[in-house]
């Protein structure tokens, strides 16, 4: 940790003077990416989430990637020894919906909001050339464990391209791990909700007109996809042909291909069970790939979801059930519910960045209220990394995947647990972040006030 | 449609009513639990005995005599946990046209059927600290309650509990982030302004009750006129009222320590302090509390340079901590959010609890009857299924004077009925669907999170 404070100590004054104190990025933690090298935990219970716990074993970290695991494994020569005894061993946490690097502030700071872009129809959004890597926000992040964040812009009915980051790397290519991974459709929805008018508040809408804006937002939404259809149809005659001339680049049509042909999934955000039984349909009818964000009454709305194949990212431990009559626990228990209904799902944490941190505890919170311990676990490692494909290189302890490690000191959805240790692509990082720094300077001011 | 509503909010009072007549009133005797005591350490295979709403015994193998018997056996005891920061059961939170609106009271604005207070309740929270909004920098008069959800109003309000009042700086009550095109901004607009109302409104009120004490010692004989505005800043003067001022910044937070201190009485409670711990030396010496989130962090800028070992390093500087929610959402889960102190920084177990218990009650001038698990005080008791700091834990039973306002068991016990009456309720003409002869459903008009875009969602954007 001290070395690391030393090396970049010039840098630090250089980003001072350069950008003046009050800063939406956190300079002292800036660059902070780590070492890279041959690192052995030894003596580790390790939680391997794929296979059974080992009581006492090694991990051996090559090359960026988990190059040995298990009880019986030698320690290779000239490996940087970490003493496991008392640690375990777990893959760094993956929260599958997330704003994180795109809002830093969320209150009374425009100026560092890159979320939600303007305009109805913004498939060629990408968060990936938005994600700030030196928000403060990773490194508070990642030192709780969390290593990989699915960050997803919000905007309108379409939002833009989601992307897969590690939470560590100076630049945006350093961080991704996957640049373009979905595309946000917030799906339209009946809502009497009329946006505000200046001076007078909030605007409630006739219910009829609800539906009818409702359904003039689907119409709007297929047009489109039918229009980026038939631009990607025009481009293969021109290929083909090339008497037959190519259509105009568009930008935003030239985006959604991937998407309307079933390449790369569609995150649609939604809540209720009627509107995710018409979510799936339109999945269906389309017959496009898809994800439900969100997902409240997904367990509800099973059959649909099981028979077409449709994952769940379940964002609601920290919500209030919407009805008044609805049981206490009503969203506690939904991520029970899903696995009961045997629906693919994750468990995250929908923050926006700065509590992105907490996900553990929402997979926790779903744990005591009938998510057995494991499956808790793995909705927050395996699961996510399944359902956003990257299940080959992440979301378990396991030989050939990328060394995304967390050591702790206990049971890491435990709110009272340390980290100790923290790799990311092998990398091993300091454990701090612009909230220690702050520990750091003023812990001791009292102290020194007492003394003189 | 009014009816609708009623019949589904009559359905929504009976599935949060305590149903069961034994679990009203009478003598108690919980068995064998391990008591976290809040201020005495953790006493295993522990019973304690509750007799006219105080906890009468502590010890093991209590007789149970005529007491209705609770096993606790692998069970966790802990005190009801308070929130000093709450805006639950308030049909009505910023009175915010002007600067000083210490004429209005929280107690006019309660709203003893609020659903969230029995998700309150469900996460172990008996008693909360409601707080007027932080729209102006002298809010109204707030209330101290306890979560007796299914009683009339008056029984919420804990007998005895000191008055107090929201004070406001920074952000909020210059209006940053409230600004409508057009509108003539109110004073003030900056800290400078924030203060000097705050010093402008004591002046006024020093006058106003020298005008009194003039008049009482009879050297003034027409009575002065009374002034509802300045009367409860006449108590703060006087050590009657307490003042619980929301802010961020250290130095604004100070000046108000100083301000104070000129004027001769003592702040209560400094609300969030997300910066507390820049100045913890100062806030000890002045003997005022602080309440604060755990972690919440980075939603406005004055939220930015925050660090989760606040809590540490309010608690080293000998600072009385309490961990609040200031959200109907978080109120639910205070024990993990007390939990967390344990590891940032390292805060003992049990200085952990009393940062959701005992801190709190004595912040809010209510430690001598509750907050803790001790001999004559109210019996405001939580069983957890698990160790409170453990993830897992859910609250199984949570008691306010020894009466049972949350019992799980029951609770889901009820929901079979529920859903049996719920069916009819729909089947009633009246109910039907839209389309179907029915009118248009009504919306839920809670904002709660769910969406990708809830980030920019909160259920306290105007408070916080």
């Amino acid at each position: 940790m001290r070395f690391f404070r030393a090396l970049f100590a010039g840098a630090i004054a250089a980003a001072f003077l350069a950008s003046g104190v009050a800063s939406q990025s956190d300079a002292s933690q800036q660059n902070r990416t780590g070492r890279a090298g041959t690192f052995a935990i030894v003596n580790a219970k390790i939680v391997p989430i794929t296979g059974p716990v080992i009581e006492n074993g090694t991990v051996v970290i090559r090359d960026g990637k988990i190059a040995a695991v298990g009880a019986n494994v030698a320690v290779p020569s000239g490996a940087e020894r970490i003493d496991g005894r008392g640690l375990s061993v777990y893959p760094g946490m993956i929260d599958a919906a997330t704003g994180l690097g795109l809002a830093e502030i969320t209150g009374g700071a425009n100026a560092t909001m890159d979320i939600a872009e303007t305009g109805s129809m913004n498939a060629n959004a990408k968060a990936i050339t938005a994600v700030n890597p030196h928000t403060s926000h990773v490194n508070v992040t990642r030192v709780n464990g969390v290593t990989t964040v699915h960050s997803a812009p919000t905007g309108d009915t379409i939002a833009g391209q989601s992307t897969v980051i590690n939470l560590n790397g100076s630049t945006q290519a350093e961080m991704s791990v996957v640049p373009e991974f979905g595309l946000v459709i917030n799906f339209p929805r009946v809502t009497t909700f009329g946006g505000f008018q200046p001076g007078v508040g909030p605007i409630t809408l006739d219910f009829n007109e609800a539906v009818r804006r409702r359904d003039t937002q689907i119409e709007e939404l297929k047009k489109m996809m039918a229009d980026a259809e038939a631009y990607a149809k025009a481009k293969e005659a021109s290929a083909k042909d090339s008497s037959i001339r190519p259509p105009a680049t568009d930008l935003r049509l030239e985006a959604m291909v991937p998407y309307i042909r079933g390449e790369r999934p569609i995150l649609l955000a939604v809540e209720r069970e009627r509107d995710i039984r018409a979510a799936v349909k339109f999945l269906a009818d389309n017959k496009l790939k898809g994800i439900i964000v969100g997902g409240q009454e997904a367990w509800m709305a099973a059959d649909d979801l099981k028979k077409h194949n449709v994952p769940v990212i379940f964002t609601n431990i920290y919500s209030l059930p919407v009805r008044p009559d609805d049981p206490y626990d009503f969203l506690f228990e939904g991520p029970a519910q899903l696995q009961r209904a045997g629906v693919k799902f994750a468990v995250a944490t929908g923050d926006g960045g700065a509590e992105v941190r907490d996900l553990p505890y929402h997979a926790g919170l779903a744990g005591a209220y009938g998510l057995p311990k494991e499956e808790a676990l793995k909705a927050v490692t395996i699961y996510p990394a399944e359902i956003l494909g990257i299940a080959n290189r992440l979301g378990s302890v396991e030989v050939g995947k990328d060394a995304n490690i967390v050591v702790t000191d206990g049971d890491i959805l435990d709110p009272r647990t340390n980290i100790k240790y923290l790799f990311i692509g092998g990398r091993l990082l300091p454990l701090t972040s612009r909230h220690t720094d702050l520990f750091d300077s003023f812990k001791d001011r009292g102290a020194s006030e007492r003394r003189q | 449609m009014k009816r609708r509503i009623g019949m589904l909010l009559g359905l929504a009072a009976l599935a949060m009513l305590p149903i069961s007549a034994a679990a009203q009133g009478g003598d108690v005797l919980i068995k064998n639990a391990t008591v976290m005591t809040a201020s005495r350490g953790t006493l295993e295979n522990t019973d304690i005995l509750i007799r006219g709403g105080k906890i009468s015994r502590i010890g093991k193998n209590l007789p149970a005599g005529s007491a209705r018997v609770i096993d606790a056996t692998g069970k966790y005891v802990t005190p009801g946990i308070i929130d000093a920061h709450s805006h639950t059961m308030m049909s009505a939170v910023n009175e915010g046209t002007l600067s000083v609106t210490s004429m209005t009271r929280i107690r006019d604005v309660l709203n003893p059927t609020d659903v969230a207070i029995y998700r309150g309740l469900a996460g172990g929270v008996t008693a909360a600290l409601l707080l007027h909004g932080s729209a102006n920098s002298i809010g109204g008069q707030s209330s101290t309650v306890k979560l007796k959800y299914g009683r009339p109003v008056e029984d919420f309000l804990v007998a005895g509990a000191p008055e107090g009042i929201k004070f406001a700086m920074g952000e909020n009550p210059k209006r940053s982030n409230f600004v409508i095109p057009g509108q003539q901004p109110r004073y003030p607009r900056t800290r400078m302004g924030v203060l000097e109302v705050i010093r402008d409104a004591f002046v006024r009120a020093r006058d106003y009750k020298r005008s009194w004490d003039d008049f009482r010692a009879g050297k003034t004989r027409v009575p002065p006129r009374r002034d509802m505005e300045l009367e409860p800043i006449v108590e703060i003067l006087e050590g009657k009222r307490l003042v619980h001022a929301h802010g961020y910044r250290s130095d604004e937070q100070l000046n108000l320590l100083r301000l104070a201190e000129e004027f001769g009485f003592k702040i209560g409670t400094l609300q969030h302090g997300l910066e507390a711990f820049k100045f913890a030396p100062e806030i000890a010496k002045h003997g005022a509390g602080v309440s604060i989130f755990i972690d919440s962090w980075s939603y406005k800028l004055e939220g930015y340079d925050a660090t989760p070992y606040n809590a540490y390093m309010l608690w080293k500087a000998g600072v009385n901590v309490s961990i609040n929610s200031d959200s109907n959402e978080r109120m639910r889960r205070l024990n993990l959010d007390a939990a967390k102190t344990m590891k940032y920084g390292g805060v003992p177990e049990q200085d952990a609890l009393k940062m959701i218990t005992l801190n709190p009650a004595i912040q809010l001038g209510i430690g001598s009857r509750t907050g803790s698990i001790d001999q004559n005080k109210d019996a405001d008791i939580v069983i957890w299924s698990d160790h409170p700091f453990s993830p897992y834990a859910h609250a199984e039973i949570t008691m306010i004077d020894g009466e049972v306002f949350f019992d799980r068991k029951a609770d889901i016990e009820r929901r079979g009925l529920l859903a049996k009456e719920r069916e009819e309720l729909e089947k009633l003409d009246l109910n039907k669907a839209p389309g179907s002869g029915g009118a248009a459903p009504r919306i839920p008009a809670e904002r709660i999170r769910g969406d990708l875009g809830h980030s920019e969602d909160s259920d306290h954007d105007d408070q916080r």
